[in-house]
């Protein structure tokens, strides 16, 4: 980060100041700014969701207008899927595939550079929607029609938002396949690969083949609100529920595109504090596949209750209960690792046993969820909302702290503190749980998501869930304290920062140097 | 900077110096989305925001696409990076592929789910009572009568045409790969040639449509569907032709080895893989 400069290896005429950033075609600068950016959306939409938890204190209106409160829901999910989550994972693939295959840098450095800066155009786009007649979309992250079908120009911002980020989704998943394929040093061979290059080669596959899918979702949207077409509109023949197809089929391998590489992350952090290899390296490469390829038969089992025909409930109900076998390899396997090891819990690995225990349990909502007979019960309601939240906080997020934590020394050279790393772990640990447990109750409850108003006897436990969000967003402050502190000094860390951390990044020093294996290094 | 200058061209992998041409391109990409939104509003300033934004995306392209010519050219590409280019553009066609696959998807789900369910049980006896549901249908309440397209007309010279012009381009490969120059440029222009009739031939098969066959982007699904389809069809043969046409040029230029000519390939690769896509859609959208 700070530490690294470009003059190292450039001549003179390397650009400084801004201009660096914007022409940049480093790794390692990229990596830097996708994380800075997606920490950024981060927080805003952290804003939006605690905006939320503030009208939802108690019972009644009093924060927001129930408009607005829409408007609230649907970009809190945009800008956390697009905006946050995806870019943080691109931000690690830039920073550490390179390092950890020996490449010198990524196969295609401009393109890099162009699929980072697509990204505040659309996030321009998609906040500055809230500015425009009527707000912004108010339709759900989902953008259902004929909701979407119907609402104002923010709409069609969004619309071109999600063009635009598809592009550099594209444009980056293109890039890391080709890197992984091509630029791996002699003798890393892709069965010695790290894992985390695995996961991210098949998250990157399932990038491009679903990014183009949701394009044409949203350009059907776009010609059906402006051009006359009839593809969610019965009475032209088209169907609302085609919609709901079309996105779910980008949609759920779109899960997996959040949680692949957190898996990846968490095989890499789990052994080198187990003091142990990974257990059951080519049973995680193959589940990982698995996961991949089973999650293009599964996307409607989020449409249960649109009154699919049995034969099609069935399938994708059972289709959907496989995909918990090679999660199972996988949690199984990091388990193993940690079997009879030499355990130690610097931070990455609280975040990384934090990660298992939670993610764990929203797997199992996800399976609750699977059943048809029970989804159809608890469809669109707060049990839901704690499932996935489970899953892409308690997994994503807590994956994406647990890598900063394991690999802040390579990118800063200095140690992450301890205390305020495990600080900021239990805190945010404690706070997730205050905030989203209750939630499985509302929703079993029967309290419906996506309103700003609710029944009285649900007060005491969204009155909780209130409290437990502003304190996990106010732990997260603690992780910037840390990230500053690890930039502007501490503990110096050494090459291999972590005491039995093994593969090629432990090799270089720390901080990464610039430019790094422009001769490749041998592995054997 | 080239930090392979000096060595042997594919020691080191090419990383190019720091570029202006992507944060342009993204510039670009801000005026043509939030234009595009703002002058499906009908705010005035959309438009020019819009044309602005082409404006300066064909800018960047010309630039960068030139730098890349000239990197090329000037033998930075080493063996590695020419297998690079190969992965990204086998990568790009699949994800141009599911692009498509999403709107094929959408015609299958309609004419095999949604408008038979649409004609059947309840919503037959309760709904839209009277509606048949047979394929090609503007929906159960269609106002406006449309001929659909016959296949057997235009869209089978179409067709032959596209077909005709994978062989040429193919001739010209062939020319290219014996370094016979005058067969590749006779094959590339040919093939250019099609391609412009092809796009011609749909041009004048949209103004017959909607003047005499009242078949619009408004006639219910099946308007959607073939509008849709053979719209952006049609844009990708035109984005191929350009490429084709870029790659004329660099032929008359000099350009291109028997051994080195990924820009070639590439380009022949996206025109193959746009006249697969048009076979799938003669067969689904015109002719079935």
């Amino acid at each position: 980060m700070a530490a690294v400069t470009p003059d190292q290896l450039h001549g003179h005429h390397a650009p400084r100041g801004v201009m660096r950033w914007l022409t940049t075609t480093n790794h390692k600068d990229i990596g830097t700014m996708y994380m800075i950016f997606s920490f950024i959306m981060f927080l805003s939409g952290g804003v939006l969701a605690l905006t939320i938890r503030a009208e939802l204190f108690k019972p009644g209106l009093q924060v927001v207008q129930p408009e607005f409160f829409n408007q609230l829901t649907t970009m809190h999910g945009l800008i956390m899927v697009f905006g946050a989550i995806m870019p943080a994972f691109v931000g690690f693939a830039n920073w550490m595939i390179p390092l950890m295959i020996g490449a010198s840098d990524m196969a295609f450095a401009r393109m890099n550079n162009w699929s980072f800066w697509l990204l505040p155009p659309a996030a321009i786009l998609l906040i500055g929607s809230f500015f425009a007649p009527g707000g912004a979309t108010a339709a759900g992250w989902t953008l259902y029609a004929p909701l979407s079908v119907q609402m104002g120009m923010g709409m069609d911002l969004a619309i071109f938002a999600i063009h635009i980020m598809g592009v550099s989704s594209i444009m980056g998943a293109i890039n890391i396949v080709v890197t992984v394929l091509n630029m791996r040093a002699p003798g890393m061979t892709m069965m010695k690969m790290p894992l985390f290059c695995w996961t991210w080669l098949i998250t990157a596959y399932l990038l491009i083949a679903v990014m183009p899918v949701l394009a044409g979702a949203v350009t059907m949207i776009l010609a059906d609100r402006h051009f006359g077409t009839s593809f969610f509109n019965a009475a032209g023949g088209g169907d609302p529920v085609m919609y709901q197809h079309i996105f779910w089929f980008f949609g759920h391998p779109e899960v997996y595109i959040m949680i692949l590489p957190a898996f990846g992350i968490v095989s890499q952090i789990i052994p080198t504090f187990s003091r142990k290899p990974l257990f059951g390296y080519a049973s995680m490469v193959y589940a990982t596949a698995s996961i991949a390829i089973l999650s293009f038969a599964v996307w409607a089992h989020h449409m249960f209750a649109t009154g699919m025909p049995a034969a099609g409930q069935l399938f994708f109900m059972y289709a959907t209960m496989l995909i918990a076998v090679p999660t199972g390899v996988k949690v199984f396997n990091w388990i193993a690792t940690m079997w009879r090891g030499s355990l130690s819990f610097e931070p990455p690995m609280l975040w990384a046993t934090g990660f298992i225990f939670v993610f764990t349990m929203g797997g199992f909502t996800g399976l609750i969820c699977a059943i048809a007979p029970i989804d159809i019960q608890v469809q669109d309601t707060y049990y839901v909302v704690a499932h996935f939240h489970y899953v892409l906080v308690a997994g994503s997020l807590f994956a994406l702290f647990a890598g900063a934590y394991y690999w802040l020394p390579k990118w800063t050279g200095h140690m992450p503190s301890e205390f305020l790393g495990k600080l900021h772990f239990w805190c945010s640990l404690v706070f997730f749980n205050i905030t989203f447990f209750p939630m499985h109750f509302l929703g079993l409850a029967g309290m419906p998501r996506r309103i700003p108003d609710y029944a009285l006897q649900f007060a005491d436990f969204n009155a909780l869930a209130s409290v437990g969000a502003f304190g996990f967003g106010l732990s997260q402050l603690i992780f910037i304290v840390v990230v500053v502190k690890c930039i502007r000094g501490g503990e110096r860390a050494a090459a291999r920062s972590w005491e039995s951390a093994e593969g090629l990044e432990w090799t270089v020093p720390s901080p990464a140097p610039y430019h790094t294996f422009e001769e490749a290094p041998v592995v054997r | 900077m080239n930090r392979a200058s000096g060595m042997h061209a594919g020691d080191h992998y090419f990383v190019p110096e720091p570029s202006k041409y992507p944060i342009v391109g993204s510039v670009a990409l801000l005026l043509f989305g939030s234009g595009a939104a703002l002058w499906l509003n009908a705010v005035p300033a959309g438009r020019w925001m819009f044309f602005l934004g082409i404006a300066t995306l064909i800018f960047m392209m010309f630039g960068w696409f030139g730098q890349v010519v000239r990197e090329s050219q000037g033998g930075r590409y080493g063996r590695r990076v020419d297998k690079s280019f190969r992965w990204s553009m086998g990568w790009f066609i699949f994800s141009e592929v599911m692009f498509f696959a999403a709107f094929f998807g959408a015609l299958f789900y309609a004419r095999v789910l949604s408008v038979p369910w649409l004609s059947s049980g309840d919503n037959a006896a309760l709904l839209w009572n009277g509606f048949s549901g047979a394929w090609p249908t503007a929906g159960p309440y269609a106002a406006d009568p449309f001929t659909p397209m016959a296949a057997w007309g235009i869209p089978a010279i179409n067709t032959l045409i596209l077909l005709t012009s994978g062989v040429t381009l193919t001739f010209a490969h062939y020319g290219l790969l014996n370094g016979k120059r005058g067969q590749l440029k006779l094959g590339l222009a040919v093939t250019i040639l099609l391609g412009a009739i092809f796009l011609a031939l749909q041009a004048y098969e949209y103004i017959h449509a909607y003047e005499a066959l009242n078949l619009r982007l408004e006639s219910g699904i099946y308007g959607s569907t073939f509008y849709l389809l053979t719209g952006f069809h049609g844009m990708h043969v035109t984005v191929g032709a350009i490429m084709l046409t870029v790659m004329l040029f660099r032929t008359f230029a000099g350009h291109f080895s028997p051994e080195h000519h990924f820009g070639f390939e590439a380009a022949a690769w996206y025109w193959h893989f746009v006249d697969v896509v048009w076979l799938l859609l003669f067969v689904v959208v015109y002719w079935l």
